[in-house]
């Protein structure tokens, strides 16, 4: 499956100009707020109209200004899932997530009521009415009721931006098994670092209503040049590791990556899991010698491959760890007194309290490219 | 014969006020959506024009609309005669010309209750059983509709007490003749002309207010249930 979109599109401040493609698995849409992130998903369920442009999926064409194609949001088969839940109040869980399915074509029906149900965990709720819901259970209902309309595209507007943190870890699973499992591909509109390390495959970062910067979710997170668009404060790498094993006796799980071993507090993993580990720049020191006899557990051995340029007194550095990206937040001073530049060998540090389980995500089933079978 | 049985005219007069309330609020119904959606939704030039015609009745003395009623829809009105010949429908000195009086006195009261309800749909909801695959048509039946029940009922309640109530216009526009036009109020305003009509004015008053009761007890249930339904608490 493919997404192409190339739009234009002027609307009070916001001039939006957006072109990519996106792939199978789940494509994170990343900016701050007003970087028209919103605006473009209106554009692909056709709640708002380009000024030129085309989007298609798969091949079957949604809008093309240039040969006035316009097709309208019901005839679209492109699934929503609102920041605010959007459920219909007059009606139960169950009959909201039925309301799709009238309208879908026979033949296409994926998903049997019962799968998605029990996917999304909801089948105590199913004789509620939307009032009796906390904010949680209301974004399953409402992922749940976009599934079963059969969408050929998911997309998604921040569905978890209205939760608190535990609301957000119950429904992020939920989530991480729509990507794998299901062959609908997402899109997910997002500006915390967090998620998006934790759930994209592909992601696209926008700014001013452009498209800055696409590609493998750990490559654009690897590079630096990025932090203005993407936000400092929670910026970091993203580590694909393969469990290996736990040291039950001192409670922590062993993991190993293209970087080296990592030791991260235990987590209830099978070995041979791969996951995907989150480290905040912020979290990383940079030693010029081997350290010895230190606390933190985390020692990868690398090479300065980029400094950004900065007025400020920090300073993002980029390591290369055998072909993983690392990136540490340091002071311009440490950059000075440690001599680092493009090409010195250094070795990055990180504490593995800093490597907490929201820093981690679940069981990857397949690879970073998703089930593109 | 006891003061408090009614005689047979006064049940005409009972029973064709209630029918012609009855049909008055029906027959307003699908207009009155109409319009409140065009008021709640539209954006067109004119609108406040729209909006002030709809409420004019309410604010016209209500002999000045039966009078225009009567030039409009008499016999010999542009819209009467033109009614009567193709159609076979006569307004003037009928009951059917009670109910339109009724109908259109109580119109404004209706529209009102229902733009406000409209008002209050949020619209995103809409959005969301449009990506949903429902087309406007359907929108309409399966969302709006229900989420506006309940200003529904409170309009034709309205609309009801109202031509329960309408006397100044019905009377200039269809008259006041028994078994035909006499609505309940003109009937206790008949009594209320003759010399040892005050019992059968009191008797009227008395059922008057039982109506009123009853539709706003009436609209009270309603309400309630439809809010339960919408589970509001």
């Amino acid at each position: 499956m493919t997404l192409v979109v190339d739009i234009r599109r002027r609307t009070g401040g916001l001039q939006l100009d957006a072109t990519f493609e996106a792939g199978p698995g789940l494509t994170a849409l990343f900016g701050r707020s007003g970087a028209g992130k919103t605006s473009l998903i209106n554009v692909i369920a056709g709640l708002l109209r380009p000024d030129e442009g085309r989007v298609a999926v798969n091949g079957t064409v949604l809008v093309d200004t240039a040969c006035a194609i316009h097709v309208p949001p019901h005839k679209r088969r492109v699934g929503y899932v609102f920041q605010e839940g959007r459920l219909f109040p007059h009606m139960t869980v169950r009959q909201n997530l039925l309301y799709g399915r009238w309208f879908a074509p026979e033949a296409t029906r994926a998903g049997d009521f019962a799968h998605v149900v029990e996917l999304l965990g909801i089948e105590m709720l199913l004789d509620r009415r939307p009032a009796r819901l906390s904010g949680g259970e209301k974004q399953r209902v409402a992922i749940g009721r976009a599934l079963l309309a059969s969408p050929r595209l998911l997309l998604m507007d921040e569905p978890l931006a209205s939760l608190d943190e535990a609301r957000k870890a119950e429904i992020l699973p939920y989530i991480e098994r729509l990507r794998d499992e299901s062959r609908v591909p997402i899109v997910y509109v997002s500006h915390s670092v967090a998620e998006v390390a934790r759930l994209a495959t592909t992601i696209v970062v926008l700014s001013q209503g452009s498209v800055v910067s696409v590609g493998p979710v750990a490559d654009v997170m690897g590079r630096i040049d990025l932090f203005p668009h993407t936000g400092r404060a929670e910026a970091g790498a993203i580590i694909e590791a393969i469990l290996e094993g736990h040291d039950d006796a001192f409670g922590l799980s062993l993991l190993r990556s293209q970087a080296g071993l990592w030791r991260l507090p235990r987590m209830d993993l099978a070995p041979g899991s791969r996951v995907r580990i989150r480290v905040r720049a912020r979290d990383v020191i940079l030693a010029a010698k081997p350290p010895e006899q230190l606390s933190a557990l985390n020692v990868l051995a690398g090479v300065v491959s980029g400094i950004a340029a900065a007025e400020g007194p920090i300073v993002e550095v980029r390591v290369d760890c055998n072909g993983e990206a690392i990136i540490a937040r340091v002071t311009r001073y440490s950059v000075q007194q440690l001599g680092l530049k493009p090409g010195a060998p250094v070795h990055a540090l990180v504490k593995s309290v800093a490597l907490d389980r929201r820093s981690v995500s679940g069981p990857l089933r397949t690879g970073m490219d998703g089930d593109d079978a | 014969m006891s003061w408090s049985m009614l005689t047979p005219e006064e049940w005409t007069a009972v029973r064709l006020s209630l029918r012609v309330a009855s049909v008055a609020t029906i027959s307003a119904l699908p207009l009155g959506i109409a319009i409140a959606l065009l008021l709640a939704r539209g954006r067109f030039w004119g609108k406040s024009l729209v909006d002030g015609f709809v409420l004019l009745p309410l604010i016209l003395p209500p002999v000045v609309t039966g009078y225009l009623l009567l030039i409009l829809f008499g016999r010999r009105g542009p819209v009467g005669s033109f009614l009567a010949e193709h159609l076979g429908i006569v307004f003037s000195f009928r009951w059917t010309g009670a109910a339109l009086a009724c109908g259109i006195m109580g119109f404004p009261l209706m529209v009102r209750a229902i733009r406000l309800s409209i008002e209050a749909v949020d619209p995103r909801l809409e959005q969301a059983a449009a990506t949903l695959g429902a087309n406007r048509a359907w929108t309409f039946l399966t969302i709006t509709l229900p989420l506006i029940a309940p200003g529904i009922i409170t309009g034709m309640i309205l609309c009801f007490a109202k031509a329960m109530g309408e006397f100044g216009a019905t009377i200039t526009f269809v008259s006041n003749i028994p078994g035909e036009t006499q609505t309940l109020p003109s009937a206790i305003y008949t009594f209320t002309q003759v010399p040892g009509g005050e019992v059968g004015a009191l008797r009227l008053t008395i059922v008057a207010i039982l109506i009123a009761m009853a539709a706003l007890l009436a609209s009270e249930v309603l309400a309630r249930r439809t809010n339960r339904h919408l589970d509001i608490e």
